[in-house]
């Protein structure tokens, strides 16, 4: 392709990218404006609603005027990457999608008020476990092995966590049993992909489907008949010493239980490790070009097994999450695809930690709108709604071509010469 | 997996042969996984543990007495009699669908995980032209259902089609973002008062009309609800195999799932071939739902939970994404699961056993060394194996 096409191409997306912007200005318009008199308030309340050691006032303001400035602003801001056109396009989309979503919430918490500092923290609690198996895509794919079992392994995790965790009456039995589910289905992932070399996605479907089976039928003949194997001892959150009283941060980010603190850990460590390690070099290594990396001495197979095992055991924790620090018990299915939105989080965050943990939190914020809406009466049919953060995410996605790249030697089976 | 054949050597008649080499692997494969299966139901018994409690003699007598009637009634549910045999085949319609969806994606190197949201679609289209339509024969009504199945599914999988040829935003994405609103979408229009629930307080549709119905192929009997839906399925199956190994347009949609790099030098349009492989993926995916509603159910339910889109992976892979591997892996399918049905009702396994064998099977199809290895039968050929898409498909 030569500089010319390209240039051309990105002007055309620029233009394209000014458009979407003013869509979104125009949504705001013709979504929430008709309906919203001057008469209408909103207020945004940021205390939860223990023991912060400041309480902030509320934020109330005029709906209609706030729309307006909602709006105005995402026409604005439309316009001048039309006319002048922003060097970063993705994080003014980012910034015109949140002033729709505080139009929106603005909208729906009309005459009522709404818990922003509620909203944020339920949004960080629901992404969780699926930054942890968008954590656990990236371990493996960054040296070279798709993980399409990912659900399978987290419903592993879940069920063990709560099977262990009812037994040995202990939150620690049951983590440490998860972890252990996990990576064992990660195990039969990585003997199958790399000793057998096997496609890594028949491999991580067989797995999905075996965790599937393997957990529903232990459940209904063990779980559901004999409740006490399944009323597992839980995590507690944890109040950190002072930093969880700081207004709005304090209950958002210093409240929580263990697996949720452990998870924001697991981000920036393996950022870290990725990086500026001689393990993250040897596995990017693997997963770029596992000839080369093989050449230099590094063991192929070994690092695959030990990446894939690890990011097994991640994917055991986020199931471990939904059981120890959320429902305290096993039902089918609980995992519900978060494993796929996990994948989907993965891609969507470049295969960066700190990417994935960001597009979680998109879906999570999907996921605790749900259950907002269902307790403020909104006109609009809540599916709707509900649909809007999986649209987002695919305008965004469209928005953001070209810049997701796989590990180049992702899913590629190596074979020693 | 290693060294895969070009598109233009890969004949219909090489699964076949490989069949006819490789025919003990999947024979020993399901048997193995079934072998398995009995020693998972016998040791989670617990009249056999306690049985055991009495003496080795004892628990194996009972182990024997426990795996009997269960896989008796296993067998019986699959191919007992008239009526198990046409549910077996029943079952398997969709399935084949399903699979075969998949299947075209693979062979033209896109993952569609989206048969789920295009099956939902494909029922919702259908489904409204079955009930909303009234006065017409049935030679002109039922087409129109089943071309409204295909149109809604197409629709769905060409979106994502169009996102990937236009901005490569990636499919596996898309697909899972599609099933979601699909999912929203079907709850929307069958909710209680929604646009397309039929009135009263059941989320579901209207019955839809009798001249929409896939024919019973016993019209006598009404019990059997195996209907000429399964003849379509084969009918597809074949149409799919003469499109992707007979005609211009399947060898450029296997060159683009082969080597996209090489189809854009050979002068084929990859944007455009990516839109059709998407839009036939999604018209059979589309059409699978049909088979349930216009064939057995006759109208459609809200919390519609499938599962067709993880099947239908299963199943192309399976299949080898080939049409003729995808109808023998649905027929397969088909039989485990109208046979755990029965069993669950006679010997209260639960359902579930199903996923298990089908996860085992499809462990053992995909690594034959392991079958192999157990039974000591000699290696492959080289270059035989499954296709797959290769890894996440970069373009």
């Amino acid at each position: 392709m030569t500089t010319d096409t390209l240039s051309k191409q990105e002007v055309r997306k620029a233009r394209i990218m000014g458009i979407v912007f003013l869509v979104f200005a125009l949504g705001i318009v013709l979504l929430f404006l008709p309906g919203t008199t001057g008469a209408n308030r909103t207020t945004f309340t940021l205390n939860m609603t223990r023991g912060e050691a400041l309480t902030l006032p509320d934020l109330t303001f005029g709906t209609l005027p706030g729309l307006l400035v909602f709006a105005a602003m995402a026409a604005f801001l439309g316009a001048w990457q039309l006319a002048k056109g922003f060097r970063n396009h993705n994080a003014v989309l980012g910034a015109v999608v949140g002033l729709f979503v505080l139009a929106f919430l603005a909208w729906a918490a009309r005459d009522k008020s709404m818990n922003i500092t509620g909203m944020v923290q339920s949004t960080l609690l629901r992404a969780i476990p699926i930054v942890l198996a968008a954590l656990s895509g990236i371990m493996c794919e960054k040296a070279g092995v798709v993980n399409i079992g990912i659900e399978g392994m987290m419903l592993s995790g879940a069920f063990l966590a709560a099977l262990m965790g009812s037994v040995t009456q202990s939150q620690w039995g049951g983590l440490i049993a998860a972890l252990i589910g996990g990576g064992l289905m990660a195990a039969l992932l990585a003997v199958l992909a790399i000793k057998y070399k096997v496609s890594q996605v028949v491999a991580g479907t067989a797995i999905n489907i075996l965790a599937t089976g393997i957990t529903s039928y232990f459940s209904s003949r063990y779980l559901q008949t004999n409740a006490a194997l399944n009323s597992p001892a839980t995590f507690r959150p944890i109040a950190i010493p002072v930093l969880s009283k700081i207004p709005i941060i304090g209950p958002v980010f210093f409240n929580h239980s263990l697996v949720v603190y452990l998870t924001l850990i697991l981000v920036v460590v393996i950022h870290v490790m990725l990086n500026y390690t001689r393990w993250g070099l040897r596995t990017r290594a693997v997963g770029e070009h596992p000839r080369a990396a093989d050449t230099l001495g590094i063991n192929v197979f070994k690092t695959r097994y030990i990446n894939v095992i690890l990011g097994g055991m991640v994917a055991g924790l986020g199931g471990a999450y939904l059981v120890l620090s959320s429902v305290a018990r096993f039902d089918e299915l609980m995992t519900a695809g978060k494993g796929f939105i996990g994948l989907a989080a993965m891609i969507f965050g470049n295969w960066t930690p700190f990417g994935a943990l960001g597009s979680s939190l998109i879906f999570g914020f999907a996921d605790s709108l749900q259950t907002k809406l269902a307790i403020m009466s909104v006109p609009i049919p809540s599916q709707f709604l509900l649909m809007a953060p999986y649209l987002v995410t695919m305008i965004v996605l469209a928005g953001v071509v070209g810049q997701s790249r796989a590990p180049a030697a992702d899913g590629v089976p190596y074979e020693k010469e | 997996m290693s060294e895969q054949k070009s598109p233009a050597t890969r004949s219909w008649t090489a699964p076949l042969k490989a069949l006819g080499r490789g025919v003990a692997v999947p024979l020993l494969a399901v048997a193995t996984a079934l072998l398995i299966g009995a020693l998972l139901i016998i040791f989670t018994d617990t009249t056999v543990i306690a049985a055991f409690g009495d003496g080795i003699g004892q628990g194996f007598k009972r182990g024997w007495e426990v795996i009997s009637v269960a896989y008796g009634a296993f067998f019986f549910g699959a191919f007992g009699d008239l009526y198990h045999i046409t549910e077996t085949l029943r079952i398997a319609t969709p399935y084949i669908f399903a699979g075969l969806a998949v299947a075209v994606g693979f062979q033209g190197g896109l993952f569609n995980v989206g048969a789920e949201g295009q099956y939902f679609i494909g029922g919702l289209t259908s489904v409204f032209v079955g009930y909303s339509i009234t006065g017409l024969p049935w030679y002109i009504h039922l087409p129109l259902a089943l071309l409204a199945g295909a149109a809604g599914g197409a629709l769905w999988g060409g979106i994502v089609g169009l996102l990937k040829a236009k901005t490569g935003a990636h499919e596996v994405i898309n697909t899972i973002m599609m099933n979601y609103i699909a999912y929203r979408l079907a709850e929307f229009m069958l909710d209680v008062g929604g646009p397309m629930a039929r009135p009263g307080y059941r989320p579901v549709s209207p019955e839809i009309q009798p001249s929409a119905y896939l024919p019973q192929f016993v019209p006598s009997d009404t019990t059997i609800r195996f209907n000429v839906g399964f003849f379509l399925a084969l009918a597809a199956a074949v149409f799919v195999w003469w499109l992707l190994f007979k005609t211009t347009l399947g060898y450029e949609i296997r060159t683009v799932g082969h080597n996209p790099r090489a189809a854009r030098y050979a002068g084929i349009s990859v944007p455009r071939i990516i839109v059709i492989t998407m839009l036939l993926s999604g018209a059979l995916a589309g059409l699978a739902a049909p088979m349930d509603i216009l064939g057995v159910i006759h109208f459609m339910p809200n919390a519609f939970a499938s599962g067709y889109g993880f099947d239908a992976i299963a199943l192309a892979l399976l299949g080898n994404s080939h049409p003729g591997g995808v109808v023998i892996a649905s027929l397969l399918f088909g039989a485990l699961r109208a046979g755990a049905s029965n069993m669950q009702g006679v010997a209260k396994i639960p359902i579930d056993i199903t996923s298990i064998l089908q996860g085992l099977i499809i462990v053992f199809i995909a690594a034959p060394a392991i079958i192999r290895a157990i039974y000591r039968l000699r290696g492959l050929e080289k270059g035989e194996g499954l296709i797959t898409t290769r890894g996440w498909g970069q373009m």
